[in-house]
C-alpha cells in the first residue's frame, strides 16, 4: 500500500467516526424532535398533569428542573471556582495536591446512582433536610463538582503564566494577581464548564431518585424543604413506570422534547458566554 | 574597578539550587548604581536564575533553595520576614516576550499604581503619561490608550512592559533579553530606550547578543556552568578579555 | 561554535600580511644596495616594486574592513584585525622610504660617491634585521621578541647621528660635496623613520598579543 493510499485510508476513517457521531445525534433528534412537537403547546407547558398524567402539562416538572439546577449552580460553581483557585494557583505542586487532583478526577467517574445514595444517607438523612430541593440540589452539586474544578482549574491553567509573573514583578499581591489580571481571563472557561456541568445535572435521574423528586405532585414546590417534580425522572415514569405506557408515549415525546430544548439553552448560553469573552479578549 | 559609582546591589557567595543541582555557584558581582550591567553566557549558564534571585521571582518555582546574600542598598533581601510585595515594588522587570496585559494601554500602565492603592484619577493620568513619556511610546499611542495593549506591535509592547514596570516607580530595572523577540528596529529603539533610561535606574540585562551587551552596557558579566567568569567594564570584556574562557566566548569559539 | 572559516580568513590575511612584510623587506635592501653601488637600474626597480606595495596595502585593507563588517570580531580577533591594519600603513610608508633611497640613488648617480659607504650599510643591516624578526615577532605571537626588536631601534638612532656628524665634517672641508651629502644625509633619515616604524609595529604586536599598550 502506497503512503499516499494509506493516508487517504486514514483521514477516511476519521471523517466515517465524525460523520457517523453526527448521524447518530441527527437520529435521537429527528425521533424526538418529530415524535413530541406535536404535543408542545402553551398548555402543556404551563399546566400540571392530570389524570394519572394522561392529560395536561409538565409545568411542576419544569419549575422544579430549573430551580434544582440553581441551586446546583448556588452550590458547585462558588466551590469547584474556589477549589480550583486553591489547587491552581496556591497549593505547592506535591503529592498531596496530586493525590487530591486524582481523587476529583475519579468522582468524575463515579456512577450517578451512587451520588444518589450518598446524597440520601448525607442530607436526607443524616443533615436531616428529608426530601426535599435542597437536597436534590446540593447532591447535584456534588456530582457537578468534579467537571466544575476540573474546568475552572483548565480554565486558570490556559491563562499564561506571563500575566502573574508580569503582575507579581510589579509588587502587586498574589492575591490581588489573581483576583485581577487571573481571573477575569479564566471566567470564559470556568464558566462554560460550570454550565456544561450544570446542563448534564440538569437531565440526570438516578441522583435525584432518592432525595427529592416525587412520582406526582401536581404543584410548584413551595419551599426548599419540599419535594418536586422534575423533567428527566417525569420522562422516565412516563416511559417505564406509567399503568398505560402506551397511552403516555406522545407526552413522554414532548417531555423528551422540552428537556433536550432546556440543556440546549444552557449549551447555547455556555457557548454564547465564550464567544463573548473570546472576543473582548482579542481586542 | 568600580571605584567611580555607588554600588546598587551587592550580590555575596550566592548559591541557588534547583532540587539537587546548582544553578548558581558562589556567585559574588557588585552592580554599580544607576549603570548597564549587561549578563551574557551560553544558554542554561544561570544568568536568567540570577536575574531573577534579584527580585525573587524564583521564589515561585517549587522546590529551590537559596544560600548567600543579595544586598540592595545595603540590605539583604533574603533576610527572614522581608515581603517579597514590597522589595519588587522596588524592582521592575522586563521579560524576554512582551507580555502586556490582556487590558487597555491605559490600565496597562495604570495597573501596577491601582492595585498599591492610587485612585485618583488625576493622579493615575499624570503617572500613565510620565511612564509611557519615560517609555518613549507616548506619542505613539497617546490618541490611542484606551485601545487593547494587544493590538500595538510587539516592539511597541515591550516599551508597554518597560513603562508599565516603571510606573511603580523602581529604581532598578532587571530585563531578561528583553529584544529577544523584536525585529532589529524595535531593537534598536529598546537599545536607545535603555540608554536613556540609565539616568535614573541600575539596569541589568541578560541578553543572549553580545552585539547588544557591547552596544548598550557599561559592565559585563560573563557566566558560565553557574558561576561569573568575569566581570568588568564592557570595553575591556570585549577587547581583552582577562579570562581564556571569555575569549573564547564572545569570539565565538566556545565549544 | 568553532569557526573554522573565520579561522581560516585570519590566517589568509596574516599570510597577506607577511608577504607585503618580505616586499618591504627586498625593498629596502635594494635601495641601499642601488645606493651604495651607483645601480640606476637596481633602483628603477625599487621603484616600480613600490606600486605593488600599495597595492598589497589596499588589498589587505580590504580584507580587513570586509572581515570587521562581516565578522564583528571581539577581543583578540579585534585586535589583531585592528593591527593588522594599522601594520601594513606603518608597512607602507617603510615601501615608501625604500621608494626615497632609491630616487636619492638616481639623483647623486652622475657623480662617483664621495667616500665608499660603509655605516649606512650596517645601519641597513640592523634595521633589515629588525624588519625581519618583527614579522617573526608577528607569526609566533612572540612579545619578547617584538621588545627585543624595539631596543635595537636605539643602535639605528647611534648611527644616523653618527653618518650625519661625519658628513657634516665632509661638508666642511669641502662644499661641492655638499649636494650629496645632503642627499645622503637624507638617505641615513629615511633609513632612521623605518626602523621607527618597526618599532611602531613591535608596539602593535604586543597589543594585538596582550591588549596592554606599550610604547617604545
Amino acid at each position: 500500500m502506497t503512503d499516499n493510499l494509506k493516508q487517504k485510508l486514514g483521514f477516511g476513517i476519521l471523517r466515517l467516526s465524525t460523520w457517523l457521531i453526527l448521524f447518530i445525534l441527527f437520529i435521537i433528534l429527528y425521533d424526538i424532535i418529530s415524535k413530541g412537537i406535536g404535543v408542545i403547546s402553551w398548555e402543556f407547558l404551563t399546566t400540571a398533569p392530570r389524570s394519572g398524567m394522561t392529560e395536561g402539562g409538565i409545568w411542576p416538572a419544569v419549575i422544579g428542573t430549573v430551580l434544582v439546577t440553581m441551586i446546583t449552580a448556588l452550590f458547585a460553581v462558588p466551590i469547584g471556582v474556589f477549589a480550583a483557585i486553591y489547587l491552581n494557583e496556591y497549593a505547592s505542586q506535591g503529592k498531596l495536591t496530586r493525590t487530591i487532583r486524582m481523587a476529583i478526577r475519579n468522582l468524575a467517574g463515579v456512577p450517578s446512582i451512587v451520588y444518589g445514595l450518598f446524597g440520601l444517607a448525607l442530607f436526607v438523612k443524616n443533615l436531616g433536610l428529608g426530601t426535599s430541593v435542597l437536597s436534590a440540589g446540593l447532591t447535584l452539586g456534588l456530582l457537578t463538582l468534579p467537571v466544575t474544578i476540573t474546568a475552572s482549574e483548565e480554565a486558570l491553567k490556559s491563562v499564561p503564566n506571563s500575566y502573574r509573573h508580569g503582575s507579581l514583578a510589579l509588587g502587586v499581591s498574589k492575591w490581588h494577581t489573581i483576583r485581577h489580571n487571573v481571573l477575569p481571563n479564566a471566567i470564559p472557561g470556568i464558566l462554560t464548564g460550570a454550565i456544561l456541568g450544570l446542563s448534564r445535572a440538569a437531565g440526570e435521574t438516578a441522583p435525584i431518585l432518592f432525595t427529592g423528586a416525587a412520582f406526582f405532585l401536581p404543584r410548584i414546590p413551595d419551599s426548599l424543604g419540599s419535594q418536586f417534580m422534575a423533567l428527566p425522572y417525569h420522562l422516565y415514569i412516563l416511559s417505564t413506570q406509567h399503568h398505560s405506557i402506551g397511552v403516555v408515549r406522545p407526552i413522554a415525546y414532548g417531555t423528551a422534547f422540552v428537556l433536550i430544548v432546556l440543556v440546549l439553552i444552557l449549551n447555547l448560553v455556555a457557548i454564547f458566554i465564550r464567544y463573548r469573552f473570546r472576543k473582548n479578549l482579542s481586542k | 574597578m568600580l571605584q567611580n559609582s555607588k554600588e546598587k546591589i551587592v550580590i555575596k557567595d550566592l548559591n541557588f539550587f534547583y532540587n539537587d543541582f546548582q544553578a548558581l555557584k558562589n556567585i559574588d558581582l557588585k552592580v554599580p548604581a544607576e549603570k548597564i550591567t549587561a549578563l551574557i553566557g551560553p544558554s542554561g549558564c544561570g544568568k536568567s536564575t540570577f536575574l531573577r534571585t534579584l527580585n525573587r521571582m524564583n521564589d515561585l518555582i517549587d522546590c529551590t533553595k537559596v544560600k548567600g546574600e543579595v544586598l540592595i542598598d545595603g540590605h539583604n533581601i533574603y533576610q527572614k520576614g522581608l515581603d517579597v510585595v514590597e522589595l519588587r515594588k522596588q524592582i521592575g522587570m522586563v521579560f524576554q516576550d512582551p507580555n502586556p496585559f490582556p487590558k487597555s494601554i491605559y490600565d496597562n500602565v495604570a495597573y501596577g499604581p491601582k492595585a498599591h492603592g492610587i485612585k485618583n484619577k488625576e493622579v493615575l493620568d499624570q503617572i500613565v503619561e510620565d511612564s509611557l513619556k519615560a517609555a518613549a511610546l507616548w506619542d505613539e499611542v497617546k490618541d490611542r490608550l484606551d485601545k487593547s495593549a494587544m493590538d500595538i506591535s510587539g516592539g511597541q509592547q515591550q516599551r508597554l512592559c518597560i513603562a508599565r514596570a516603571l510606573a511603580v516607580n523602581p529604581d532598578i530595572l532587571l530585563m531578561d533579553e528583553p529584544t529577544s523577540a523584536l525585529d532589529p528596529i524595535a531593537t534598536a529603539k529598546i537599545e536607545e530606550l535603555i540608554k536613556d533610561l540609565k539616568e535614573d535606574y541600575t539596569i541589568v540585562i541578560v541578553t543572549h547578543s553580545m552585539q547588544q551587551a557591547a552596544r548598550v552596557s557599561d559592565y559585563t558579566a560573563f557566566f558560565l556552568l553557574g558561576e561569573v567568569i568575569e566581570h568588568g567594564p564592557t570595553e575591556k570584556i570585549f577587547e581583552r578579555p582577562a579570562d581564556e574562557r571569555t575569549e573564547d566566548y564572545i569570539t565565538g569559539r566556545f565549544g | 561554535m568553532v569557526r573554522n572559516n573565520f579561522d581560516q580568513e585570519l590566517e589568509d590575511l596574516k599570510q597577506d600580511l607577511l608577504k607585503m612584510g618580505s616586499m618591504v623587506e627586498e625593498a629596502i635592501y635594494k635601495a641601499v644596495t642601488s645606493l651604495k653601488e651607483q645601480d640606476v637600474e637596481l633602483a628603477k626597480e625599487v621603484m616600480t616594486e613600490d606600486d605593488q606595495i600599495d597595492e598589497c596595502e589596499i588589498e589587505i585593507e580590504k580584507k580587513c574592513i570586509r572581515l570587521i563588517a562581516l565578522q564583528q570580531p571581539v577581543a583578540r580577533d579585534l585586535r589583531t584585525i585592528g593591527m593588522i591594519s594599522k601594520i601594513i600603513t606603518d608597512l607602507e610608508r617603510m615601501g615608501d622610504y625604500s621608494f626615497n633611497i632609491a630616487k636619492i640613488t638616481i639623483t647623486i648617480a652622475d657623480k662617483p660617491l664621495i667616500k665608499p659607504l660603509i655605516d649606512i650599510p650596517k645601519m641597513t643591516e640592523i634595521t633589515r634585521e629588525m624588519v625581519k624578526e618583527c614579522l617573526d615577532a608577528f607569526v609566533n605571537l612572540d612579545i619578547e621578541k617584538a621588545e627585543k626588536v624595539a631596543k635595537m631601534d636605539e643602535k639605528v638612532d647611534e648611527f644616523d647621528d653618527q653618518i650625519l656628524r661625519e658628513l657634516l665634517t665632509y661638508m666642511m672641508e669641502d662644499p661641492s660635496t655638499i649636494s650629496q651629502a645632503t642627499c645622503l644625509i637624507f638617505a641615513s633619515r629615511y633609513l632612521e623613520r623605518i626602523a621607527d616604524h618597526t618599532t611602531n609595529i613591535c608596539e602593535r604586536i604586543i597589543y594585538m598579543v596582550t591588549g596592554e599598550r606599550v610604547s617604545f
